[in-house]
């Protein structure tokens, strides 16, 4: 006698352990395997863009630090850039340099927080997130010198950073610098060629060229599934292209290709960081001369760069007045999880969630 | 580096393949007439190689309401903004780009929820951020 069967919803989150914040996700399942996905967001939505249309150019940094969360100096870099661009200001030489090693030092934060969250989601119950958090905590550290903050930072100011670094900042950089080779050996070590881990992520939730192109992804996982295309090598802003850095990419974009191109990708912060040690001068100013209040051109800009998940952008429309009329944010992970479906139809739920964990979603940024 | 195109030399080229859809033109965007977006972003992607879709926002001029499309050739390395107008605040609507560049399906139902634009031919224009019988369209300008 034939058994009738029929498909079922299930609802993932908004609190749940993998979403990695507040978010939802409508399964149709047949049995186990998942026929349909509907993403839902929306829950951290906190207006940002109209609360940014009351607020002055400057009293909007604050906001960028609530976007991506896990990375938010490079969200202030993005937006000052932005700013920068609209209104014609020129950053000191010293904090283009300070920029640069922020950024890749929150580059590599970020990246470590995504390895260590997506290894939990396969299964490694919170062990390999505590080696990542060990060095994390190093990077948090040099930040707290820096401006006093762990988290959400506001250092960087329109026309530059708001403070210069403390005498012992670079000591400290330069060990933390010689040593995460061989912390990033370790983690390999312990993951890179693990048979569980292997079996789980190898071939698992593939992202072919074409769609990762066509739904417009962005960041390791654009790269992951092979396109070099990273802004600080394509479109170089700031002082990127006094760098010497490679682009790693993936072969096949599977959730392996995503973990293992975010590892290489923090070499290759390491590296820059290096160079830019070096290269940066000793001494000099590291703000321009902005005053509090001031009034860009009427006009309007797009400002973007490679945030650690993506191409992120500011669009600005300025009336002349000293609040932007329009600030829009485009945020590299609401256009990434545009492929969920794509990526997760034909899998068990179990691999749903490595697949989600490994697009390294924030939940800030989409919402904002 | 990117070249930013120059709007006024791209957009002879485009009143050449799609007549009558150019409004007009400066130094960095395309102003295009609502009602041929949808052919003149497929000349985009088919013809002139423009592959890849950033970034898609709405401004509301009080006038009118500008929806703002960034496309980038990754080939080329060039990018192009182009700009479609409504002038109605009652019903705007514009034809949806998402089947050529899926890039477009989160941010037009965005631009949906918080400016009221429709988008038509949008596979699944639902509220994205707010939720469904909400009031208003917090991001106009009229909106308090």
């Amino acid at each position: 006698m034939p058994v009738k069967t029929e498909s079922f919803y299930l609802n993932v989150g908004p609190q749940h352990p993998s979403t990695h914040g507040v978010f939802r996700l409508r399964l149709t399942l047949d049995g186990e395997v998942v026929v349909d996905v509907e993403p839902i967001v929306g829950y951290l939505h906190r207006g940002i863009e109209k609360l940014a249309e009351t607020r002055t150019y400057t009293q909007i940094i604050p906001l960028t630090d609530r976007l991506d969360y896990l990375a938010s100096m490079t969200d202030n870099v993005a937006y000052c850039l932005a700013v920068e661009k609209l209104a014609g200001i020129k950053v000191p030489e010293r904090a283009e340099y300070i920029r640069i090693i922020i950024s890749e030092l929150m580059r590599i934060s970020s990246h470590m927080m995504a390895v260590g969250f997506y290894l939990n989601d396969c299964g490694a119950f919170f062990t390999p997130v505590l080696y990542m958090w060990r060095e994390r905590e190093k990077i948090l550290d040099l930040f707290d010198m820096l401006c006093g903050q762990r988290l959400l930072y506001n250092y960087m100011r329109v026309g530059g950073v708001s403070q210069d670094l403390p005498d012992d900042f670079l000591p400290a950089l330069k060990k933390f610098v010689d040593e995460m080779p061989k912390y990033i050996g370790e983690y390999n070590q312990l993951i890179k060629d693990n048979e569980i881990f292997l079996a789980r992520s190898k071939g698992v939730g593939i992202l072919p060229k074409e769609t990762a192109v066509n739904i417009g992804a962005s960041g390791p996982v654009l790269r992951a599934s092979g396109v070099k295309w990273d802004l600080r090598k394509m479109d170089p802003y700031s002082i990127y292209d006094r760098f010497d850095f490679d682009v790693p990419i993936g072969e096949v974009g599977d959730c392996y290709d995503r973990y293992w191109v975010r590892v290489l990708e923090m070499m290759q912060s390491l590296r820059i960081i290096e160079q830019a040690m070096k290269q940066m001068p000793q001494e000099g100013p590291v703000i321009a001369d902005v005053p509090q209040f001031f009034r860009p051109p009427k006009g309007e800009t797009y400002g973007y760069i490679e945030a650690p998940k993506g191409n992120l952008g500011f669009y600005i429309v300025s009336d002349g007045s000293i609040a932007p009329y329009r600030l829009h944010i485009f945020p590299p992970t609401l256009i990434n999880i545009t492929a969920l479906k794509d990526m997760m139809v034909g899998w068990k739920v179990a691999d749903m969630i490595i697949i989600f964990g490994s697009m390294d979603v924030v939940l800030g940024e989409i919402d904002r | 580096m990117t070249t930013a195109l120059n709007g006024e030399e791209l957009a002879k080229k485009i009143a050449e393949a799609v007549p009558g859809s150019v409004v007009s033109s400066d130094k960095s965007s395309i102003i295009i007439d609502g009602k041929s977006l949808l052919q003149v972003a497929e000349h985009f992607k088919n013809k002139l190689g423009f592959d890849y879709l950033t970034a898609v926002t709405g401004v509301d001029y009080i006038d009118y309401f500008e929806v703002v499309y960034r496309v980038v050739s990754m080939q080329h390395n060039q990018s192009i903004f182009l700009k479609a107008r409504c002038y109605t605040r009652e019903d705007p609507a514009l034809p949806s780009v998402t089947p050529v560049w899926r890039a477009a399906y989160y941010q037009e139902r965005e631009i949906y929820d918080l400016l009221g634009i429709k988008f038509e031919g949008h596979p699944y224009l639902k509220r994205l951020l707010l939720w469904e019988g909400f009031n208003g369209y917090p991001l106009r300008r009229d909106y308090l």
